[in-house]
């Protein structure tokens, strides 16, 4: 099947590469090196928040007891809910940048999978949210006291929760995007607010109205923040909040990949992948 | 992939296209050799570009069979997608990236063996090395078809296909990179299926044409066949000729609902 010349300049396709995740990923990340708008702009969010909400925090130590029992707990949530945000915008913005640049049409003539641009954007998704979260994290300590890192080894757990579940907003969102247009983009932004209210960040589930605490409990990323402030309140690490935030972070993120596959599908048959772009 | 004992480059067999009730391709059957350079020739709206969509697994036919290599598309594409490629002006490369990191970024996705070798023979052969360094968004037109001619050209491809490869280039540009696929086809034996509103371009590139309307082909053979069949002296003639004959318009699916 395959010719000379194309035997000696191409290495065989295997039927999944990490070599063409890595090329996705590379592609994001010339973007990045050279952008420091881009990378200044991923980093300010998260330290402008972080700095808002250590104003609160010090103005409720004094003036509410629940804060003044935990006084990184509004910080920590703060920066956990940044990780869950630009987790999903790690996904979602890089696949809406390959329409943005015309440029999705030649990725998926490649040799390219499916499924390898969705671990590509996963993958990519953790570095954004690397370098979007670090700072404000270690700046955390001088301007407010306050150690993130306190929260020891389950920060690594409740971080990488968070990431997935981000993640499948993101291929959500992505695989909407994709059926509907650029018109759609704003929903990278819309989705993941649409569920701060229910992910009880800075307060506790119970503070929901009853309905809304099962929904929110169907939700990772309330579990998480429950979790977290099991550590920071408690000083004990929830087993069952933790694996209830990862199998349904299973379910969905199997859920969100079918989905996307099968607007992937759906785009071949109506013709959108030659059609994308500004 | 199932087995396909054909030989031939592209095979397809009553392939349909219908976008919402609207037939954009309609019932064609054609083969394309190892080894040919074929052009399809059309106006706007003729169904040109679906076609090439569904030859790269973009886009599944409505109905019939379509094998490229061998695989049928789009089911089996991830077979034969790393021993074709395709350039058109119509779609780009991110425009920040600069012309090497997006050649590079694609020769690992093709699985090129030595990816800074692949480029600097690409870019001593189609003289991009004054621009290698510059980002794709600021390249003239002509600069910009060259190094989608090069990403095209990344994995030494089987077969190529190309939409409008000359469009919108200058004719000093537009000679070039014609001499340029000429010299590829004759050193590598490569298939080409070119999509083209230049019949210059046909004339001298093509051994076989498939003339589309409506979404059907109407006519087909060389150049010099169908110039000759039709009492003419240019393929553009011929091209009128088909373009404005009302008998083609009877039954035109392109335009059924």
């Amino acid at each position: 099947m395959r010719n000379d010349q194309e035997q000696a300049v191409c290495t065989p396709q295997p039927s999944f590469s990490v070599r063409r995740i890595f090329a996705l990923m590379l592609r994001h990340l010339y973007v990045l090196r050279r952008s420091w708008p881009r990378l200044l702009e991923l980093m300010y969010w998260p330290l402008v928040q972080m700095i808002l909400w250590g104003f609160v925090t010090k103005f409720f130590l004094g003036h509410s007891d629940w804060v003044a029992q935990a006084a990184g707990v509004l910080i920590s949530a703060v920066l956990l809910w940044d990780v869950l945000f630009r987790a999903n915008l790690g996904v979602s913005l890089p696949f809406i940048e390959e329409m943005w640049s015309r440029n999705l049409a030649q990725l998926f003539i490649s040799p390219l999978r499916d499924v390898e641009l969705i671990v590509a954007l996963v993958m990519m998704s953790l570095v954004r949210t690397l370098i979007s979260v670090t700072p404000a994290a270690f700046l955390a300590l001088p301007f407010f006291d306050v150690w993130v890192f306190q929260l020891g080894v389950p920060l690594l757990a409740f971080f990488a929760n968070l990431l997935i579940f981000g993640s499948v907003i993101g291929i959500g969102v992505a695989a909407l995007i994709l059926r509907f247009g650029l018109g759609a983009e704003s929903l990278c932004w819309l989705g993941i607010f649409l569920l701060a209210p229910v992910s009880a960040i800075y307060y506790p589930v119970s503070a929901l109205p009853g309905w809304l605490q099962t929904i929110a409990l169907m939700l990772p990323s309330a579990h998480t923040f429950e979790g977290m402030r099991g550590v920071l309140f408690d000083g004990v690490f929830s087993w069952s909040h933790f694996w209830w935030a990862a199998g349904l972070n299973g379910v969905m993120l199997a859920a969100a990949s079918l989905f996307f596959l099968h607007m992937m599908k759906q785009a071949r048959i109506k013709g959108l992948l030659m059609q994308q772009g500004e | 992939m199932t087995e396909s004992p054909d030989p031939a480059a592209i095979v397809l067999t009553d392939v349909c296209k219908s976008f919402a009730g609207v037939k954009a391709v309609n019932g064609i059957s054609f083969r394309v050799e190892a080894g040919q350079t074929v052009a399809l020739l059309g106006g706007n709206g003729a169904g040109k570009t679906t076609t090439i969509s569904m030859l790269l697994g973009l886009l599944s036919p409505t109905k019939g069979e379509i094998r490229v290599l061998g695989a049928r598309m789009p089911d089996e594409r991830h077979t034969v997608l790393g021993l074709m490629n395709f350039s058109s002006p119509y779609v780009d490369l991110p425009k920040r990236l600069k012309v090497w990191e997006n050649l590079t970024v694609y020769a690992h996705l093709y699985g090129v063996r030595d990816v800074k070798g692949r480029i600097k023979e690409l870019a001593d052969d189609l003289e991009l090395e004054r621009f290698l360094k510059r980002p794709f968004g600021d390249l003239s037109a002509g600069q910009k078809t060259r190094v989608a001619l090069a990403k095209s050209l990344l994995n030494a491809p089987k077969l190529l296909l190309m939409d409008e490869p000359t469009a919108s280039l200058d004719p000093d540009t537009g000679d070039w990179v014609r001499s340029y696929l000429e010299r590829y086809r004759e050193r590598t034996g490569a298939t080409i299926l070119l999509a083209s509103h230049n019949m210059g371009e046909v004339e001298r590139l093509a051994d076989n044409v498939l003339m589309m309307r409506g979404g059907k082909i109407v006519d087909q053979g060389s150049p010099k066949d169908l110039i000759k069949r039709h009492g003419h002296d240019t393929l553009e003639q011929v091209f009128l000729d088909i373009a404005r004959a009302p008998h083609f318009l009877e039954g035109e699916q392109g335009l059924e609902k």
